[in-house]
């Protein structure tokens, strides 16, 4: 099952980038791909994880907000790095998470270190370590939103991974 | 008359040329301000969140001119893949950095800097 979704997701990857589609290629096509699903399984990556498309509708209603929340958090470091006089004030906090599955945390983690301005620093089971260049931008209640649609958009319905 | 109508309505080729060229204008001069925030900022923390100007925004708006540009859709779904590429692993590369300098025991500053830069103190 797992390892069907790896096949279409290497098919459609090779069809969409490569543009020829004679038989010599193909069969380069279906060699290559036959390879990678024995390489994936050989590293044993072959499993929920290795191919999420479950909650591919999840992640495309996320994504749209999280560009929106990146241009923002850009405008304030531009202006930032332009000022005349340097006035901003680095600090550490820690943010709890709500989110239950490991893709859910990664994707919370990496959403708030992709957005300009914050950065996660460490994570430990539900707690995380965020680097953030002005204190009052950085405080854990601004990353409630976030944390909120990542759970929304990556944990499982009901159980918990 | 159809030449003059010709001249009057730009066709969406000619816009596209035009958009992507001043997106991507847009996008390099946004690497530069990243770059400048990474000369002007305090410590290897600091430093980064003006790096990642450079990846989100700078990156982003690059391709997204070159991807107006582009000849034919096979192109554009490249681009497309470079650029999920590129923000998923630019935020993980961040994260290893930054953990790695914790790690070392690197203390990031805190709090507000001083009004104005070492240099400009040591001026008369």
């Amino acid at each position: 099952m797992h390892l069907l979704g790896i096949l279409l997701a290497a098919t459609a990857f090779w069809m969409a980038n490569s543009g020829h589609y004679e038989s010599l290629m193909l069969g380069f096509a279906a060699v290559s791909v036959v390879l990678t699903l024995i390489l994936s399984l050989r590293f044993k990556i072959v499993d929920r994880e290795g191919s999420p498309y479950v909650r591919l509708l999840g992640f495309l209603g996320y994504v749209p907000w999280l560009t929106w929340e990146v241009l923002k958090a850009n405008w304030v470091v531009i202006r930032a790095c332009l000022r005349a006089d340097l006035d901003i004030s680095p600090a550490l906090v820690k943010v709890r998470t709500t989110c239950k599955s490991d893709l859910a945390r990664v994707t919370f983690a990496n959403s708030i270190t992709l957005t300009p301005g914050t950065v996660t620093v460490e994570i430990q089971g539900d707690k995380m370590l965020v680097h953030g260049l002005y204190e009052a931008n950085t405080v854990p209640e601004s990353f409630i939103g976030m944390d909120a649609r990542c759970a929304r958009a990556a944990d499982p319905k009901g159980a918990a991974a | 008359m159809p030449e003059a109508a010709n001249m009057m309505t730009l066709d969406w080729n000619t816009i596209r040329i035009a958009l992507g060229g001043a997106f991507c204008l847009l996008g390099a001069l946004l690497c530069i301000i990243g770059t400048i925030g990474v000369l002007r900022f305090p410590d290897v923390y600091t430093r980064l969140h003006a790096a990642s100007i450079t990846d989100t925004s700078g990156a982003g708006f690059v391709l997204l001119g070159m991807a107006l540009m582009a000849p034919d859709w096979i192109v554009i779904v490249k681009i497309v893949c470079v650029l999920i590429f590129l923000m998923l692993t630019s935020a993980t590369s961040s994260h290893a950095l930054v953990n790695a300098a914790l790690t070392a025991g690197l203390q990031p500053k805190i709090g507000p800097m001083r009004k104005g830069q070492p240099e400009d103190e040591a001026l008369p």
